[in-house]
């Protein structure tokens, strides 16, 4: 099958196709292709934003991380704990949210998604 | 010439004047304020008479023409500004969150307003704690707040609570009013008080801010979750930040404190959704707000949830302190990590630069607060660098070895408090530079005690 490559906003009906349809930034067909092929082991790839000590220990405000599909708020949070080992500890006492609603760490992600790693501010 | 002393005998009788002048106004201040409780005391008896012939929605033609532009609002009208007039807000932190929502609760002709701190105001508060000037320095911020409210509106009644809250006063003092907006700045504050809000049933407007972020949400609002829902983990003592240690923008508490007024107006009146099950999130540097819905009420909440007995009993009982490892009080943490032997005084090491002591002086604070103040010839290396930059300090104590048989340089280490400092202690002992001390109490200690002039911050 060649893999379709459409603009982000395109409707379509094919589900199939939806999940490729939205990848952010440069898409790379090859990559694409291999993804829409291995069913079941392709990779996705969320946006994690960082907010207030979250942000601090990470230098970054977002970052795109890529995770293989069907992997839940918790697996994508041991990753940037990986990649950011500071953030451990505050780990227990952040709030998740997925597109701007609050989750579980249980939730599956899905391509596209914004994942915001929420710690409280005790300033004033 | 005797020109100079001169100038200085000037300086000092001035300064004397000015002393006793704001001793002065103060007083007269004081005897303004009771005058106007009394004034206020005797209008709402006539009020109450007067009344009788006007509406039903007992406001007076003054407070018809001071509000007016609320009454004329279709959405908040007559009916919202009665039910504001009889409301009652508590804010608990007169600081940069707790200005703006002061000022704003003042003008709004809510009933009563209670103000709850146990500060004085501090020169360095003044750029983002509205509600203060400059002429209240020293002076408790209840009393300051509570002056600047009366200029806007003398109508309001205002309780003034020059104290912490604490687990022995928190219900007493919470239980006298409808309303509370945590503007405190320390997590065990914020526990605190939102417990006493869920043991006492009072919807609480809880704002944040920190650096360049903010956060506000209402908590414990018809059944809306509360904060330990949310966060029933406190964050770890290093994971805590004060505007103090961490600095913050002083717009982004006014725009919060602003905010946290709204959502007190909105639950006060009965009028709008108020910010309840969501928390706004303000970025400022990228000027993004998000709200984010967040969870509902937590059955499994220790305060809240379904099987919790969280009495007035068990709040009194509980330890904030210990829960959050956090102090209460604004005072900073002081760590005791090293002995008195690899420890010297702020004085102790200006008498070893007077004798002219071969030494290296490593200042472990970030680059951002080094470059505010520092003390002559430090080195900086940031606490979290000092591992990889162990080169640096190695060549720096070559370069001050003395080419005779002399001792070898000492090394000294300060920060701004003396906390790091023995951290990087501990650390370089470590990694062989085991005879490294610290200077107790930090580039502060030397300001108090070598240097006067030495800026703070």
């Amino acid at each position: 099958m060649q893999p379709v490559i459409l603009p982000t906003d395109f409707t379509i009906t094919e589900p199939q196709v939806a999940v490729m349809d939205s990848v952010e930034g440069e898409i790379q067909p090859q990559e694409v292709s291999s993804a829409a092929t291995e069913s079941g082991s392709s990779s996705i790839e969320v946006k994690v934003l960082f907010f207030a000590r979250a942000r601090d220990i990470t230098g970054v405000g977002h970052m795109p991380l890529q995770v293989s599909a069907g992997s839940t708020a918790c697996d994508c949070l041991d990753k940037v704990v990986a990649k950011f080992p500071s953030l451990a500890e505050i780990r227990e006492c952040m709030v998740l949210a997925v597109n701007e609603e609050y989750a579980p760490g249980s939730i599956i992600v899905e391509q596209g998604d914004e994942l915001a790693l929420i710690p409280p501010i005790s300033g004033g | 010439m005797a020109s100079s002393d001169g100038a200085v005998d000037d300086a000092s009788r001035i300064r004397r004047e000015i002393e006793a002048l704001k001793n002065e106004r103060s007083d007269i201040d004081r005897q303004i304020s009771d005058l106007e409780t009394q004034l206020r005391g005797l209008q709402s008896k006539t009020e109450v008479v007067h009344n009788d012939g006007l509406a039903a929605h007992g406001l007076s033609p003054d407070l018809i023409y001071r509000h007016s532009r609320h009454l004329m609002l279709p959405s908040f009208g007559v009916q919202g500004q009665s039910k504001l007039s009889k409301s009652s807000v508590l804010v608990v932190g007169a600081g940069g969150l707790g200005s703006p929502a002061l000022l704003y609760l003042a003008a709004c002709g809510l009933g009563k307003i209670g103000i709850v701190d146990h500060d004085v105001v501090e020169l360095n508060n003044l750029h983002r704690q509205v509600i203060h000037s400059e002429e209240y320095i020293g002076s408790p911020k209840v009393e300051s707040a509570a002056a600047a409210c009366l200029k806007i509106n003398s109508t309001v009644l205002i309780t003034k609570h020059q104290e912490a809250l604490r687990t022995t006063n928190a219900l007493d003092i919470v239980s006298k009013y409808d309303i509370v907006i945590d503007a405190t700045d320390n997590a065990p504050s914020r526990y605190l008080i939102n417990d006493c809000c869920v043991v006492l049933g009072k919807p609480l407007v809880s704002g944040a801010a920190i650096g360049m972020e903010g956060q506000l949400t209402v908590y414990n609002y018809k059944g809306g979750p509360c904060y330990r829902c949310l966060f029933p983990l406190p964050p770890p003592t290093t994971a805590c930040q004060r505007c103090s240690d961490s600095g913050v923008l002083g717009v982004v508490p006014g725009i919060i404190g602003c905010l946290q007024a709204l959502e007190a107006i909105k639950i006060a009146s009965s009028v709008g959704e108020p910010l309840s099950g969501r928390m706004l999130l303000l970025d400022s540097l990228s000027t993004k707000i998000r709200i984010v819905k967040i969870r509902g009420r937590s059955s499994q909440c220790e305060v809240c949830g379904e099987n919790s007995f969280f009495t007035p009993q068990h709040f009194k009982g509980f330890d904030y302190e210990k829960f959050t490892q956090t102090p209460l009080s604004v005072a900073p943490v002081k760590l005791s990590l090293l002995t008195p032997d690899f420890r010297i005084t702020a004085k102790e090491y200006k008498q070893r630069i007077v004798q002219g002591e071969a030494h290296v002086l490593v200042d472990v604070r970030p680059e951002h607060h080094f470059k505010i103040v520092s003390l002559p010839n430090a080195l900086n290396i940031p606490l979290t660098m000092i591992e990889q930059r162990v080169g640096d300090i190695s060549s720096a104590l070559k370069e001050k070895q003395p080419n005779s048989s002399g001792s070898s340089p000492h090394l000294y280490v300060v920060c701004r408090r003396g906390n790091d400092s023995q951290r990087a202690v501990q650390l370089l002992h470590k990694l062989g530079f085991v005879a490294a001390r610290d200077i107790i109490g930090g580039i502060e200690s030397w300001a108090r005690e070598v240097d006067p002039k030495f800026p703070t911050y």
